[in-house]
């Protein structure tokens, strides 16, 4: 894939199965976002992508985005609903979100015991709270993919357990195969089925145990891993 | 009788000297139809941080102005709209498909569009026949005028009924709202021309120089007080609407250029806002 003269990414083959959970792991500039972005359809590239739902090649799969960092101003007017319902529904939510829509918001936060979140502006959330509202759009309607990018960023040691405990469940429940960007190998080490180290072409693929003794992967993120992958 | 006669008759009935001129009747009724056009419209402005893009939009009225100046138009609000919808769509697509900086390209481009509207203009001397268009003048508003912004009422409510969400999310985060199936580069084009037109149809009667604090004050003010994007609008319409009615019978007592009057009164709505919502959040 190019971007101008750049080769941003190179030879990339990945293979990822129903339900398994693969993190992208890799220095800053890798390519993991770009990746992310590219699956989402947003940037053109040379190869294929190829999706199968069901036993079905579909060109245009449900997928499920929770972007990394949201760039909006702390005092924004958007509300929790607001953002849910404009991401759900066609009702315009400056004309007021009716009792039905409203409802209805509710019930997808609730996916993630954030309905009470609903009338908090977005600029008054958490790292963590925020990550869930976003996961609950994610998950509405239920998608084939879950792409995150990053979820382990902003959002403290609690939040993040509850995070990978709501993703594990999710999984298991619901059938949907999910890619994650992540620094935080300590905690994808356990969770994740696959872990892919990137850095413009694919360093090393396989069981977490397998890729995170690849020697790249230690130069990058230090030795302290050995510590972590021992326990 | 015409809509237009009826509401001549209606506001002679007000209990003061100013409702019985046809000029301020006609101002009113054009002032009530910019104003929340310019509230609404300034809403997304603000949360999509194009406050200093629709300064260039309103600023590019001076190439327009001079483009039909040379084409030798006698009424140059074609050339205007032209130039703006020209511009707008440039710069969206400058900053959906370049990493340039904004702030810089929007700079740039503003100079430009000033400058080479001044020296058109100002060939032989002749730039003062212009100078209306710097401060505007409701008081001249017609019924071309009215007619003009009546329909692009229409325009802006059909299309805020339709894109609001998906401006709503694109300003959020634009590859959430692709993931939403949100075609944003074409929502940002379609807002952008529609504030070129706008911003075009209402010029002669705001004028350049402050067109945009038309747009952004009410919006500004309102996102102090706002809980959510209903009062938002909400607050914003309101804000707009009773700074253009305080703001044009000012005018008229005071003897002072009706737009700048309008604007310091949404100025001082802004001021109030900003205590207000200190207290509301304690």
């Amino acid at each position: 894939m190019r971007v101008g003269d750049n080769v941003l990414l190179d030879k990339v083959d990945l293979h990822v199965n129903c339900a398994e959970v693969v993190a992208l792991v890799g220095p800053n500039g890798a390519g993991k976002t770009t990746l992310l972005r590219t699956i989402l359809g947003e940037i053109p590239y040379q190869g294929q992508i190829a999706f199968r739902v069901g036993g079905q090649v579909t060109k245009q799969p449900k997928i499920g985005y929770v972007p990394q960092k949201l760039r909006f101003d702390l005092d924004s007017p958007i509300s929790v609903a607001d953002l849910v319902a404009s991401a759900i529904s066609r009702h315009p939510v400056w004309a007021g979100i009716n009792a039905k829509w409203s409802n209805r918001v509710k019930d997808v936060l609730a996916l993630f015991s954030a309905e009470h979140l609903c009338g908090r502006k977005i600029g008054q959330l958490s790292g963590g709270e925020m990550q869930r509202v976003l996961l609950a759009i994610a998950m509405t309607p239920k998608p084939d993919l879950l792409l995150l990018d990053e979820p382990a960023s902003g959002v403290d040691a609690q939040g993040l357990s509850l995070f990978y405990r709501i993703v594990n469940d999710l999984r298991k429940a619901q059938d949907i195969s999910i890619i994650l960007v992540t620094h935080d190998l300590a905690g994808i080490a356990s969770f994740a089925d696959r872990i892919v180290l990137l850095d413009r072409v694919v360093i090393a693929q396989g069981e977490p145990k397998d890729v995170l003794l690849n020697e790249k992967l230690i130069k990058t993120f230090g030795p302290a891993l050995w510590n972590v992958f021992r326990e | 009788m015409t809509i237009i006669d009826v509401w001549y008759r209606a506001v002679d009935l007000l209990p003061f000297a100013w409702a019985h001129y046809d000029f301020m009747k006609s101002a009113l009724l054009a002032v009530l139809l910019i104003t929340p056009l310019f509230a609404l419209l300034g809403t997304m402005v603000v949360v999509n941080r194009m406050v200093f893009f629709t300064d260039v939009l309103g600023h590019s009225a001076l190439t327009g102005i001079a483009i039909g100046a040379v084409l030798g138009l006698r009424e140059p609000t074609l050339s205007m709209m032209l130039v703006a919808v020209v511009l707008a769509a440039g710069i969206t697509a400058l900053k959906s498909f370049t990493k340039a900086s904004m702030d810089t390209v929007l700079g740039v481009v503003f100079s430009f569009v000033v400058a080479l509207g001044i020296v058109i203009l100002s060939r032989q001397g002749g730039f003062a026949k212009y100078t209306d268009y710097l401060i505007g003048d409701v008081l001249a508003v017609n019924t071309r005028d009215i007619v003009f912004l009546l329909s692009v009422s229409v325009l802006v409510l059909a299309y805020w009924y339709v894109a609001a969400n998906a401006l709503t999310l694109t300003s959020v985060n634009e590859s959430l709202a692709r993931s939403r199936m949100v075609k944003t580069f074409l929502v940002e084009l379609s807002f952008a021309a529609l504030l070129a037109m706008v911003v075009m149809v209402s010029i002669r009667l705001v004028g350049i120089l402050i067109i945009n604090s038309l747009l952004v004050l009410p919006a500004a003010a309102s996102h102090n007080l706002a809980r959510n994007m209903r009062t938002y609008t909400l607050w914003a319409v309101i804000i707009s609407v009773l700074s253009g009615i305080g703001g044009l019978i000012q005018s008229y007592y005071w003897g002072t250029a009706s737009g700048a009057t309008i604007v310091l009164f949404a100025a001082a709505f802004y001021g109030l806002s900003l205590a207000a919502g200190k207290r509301m959040r304690g």
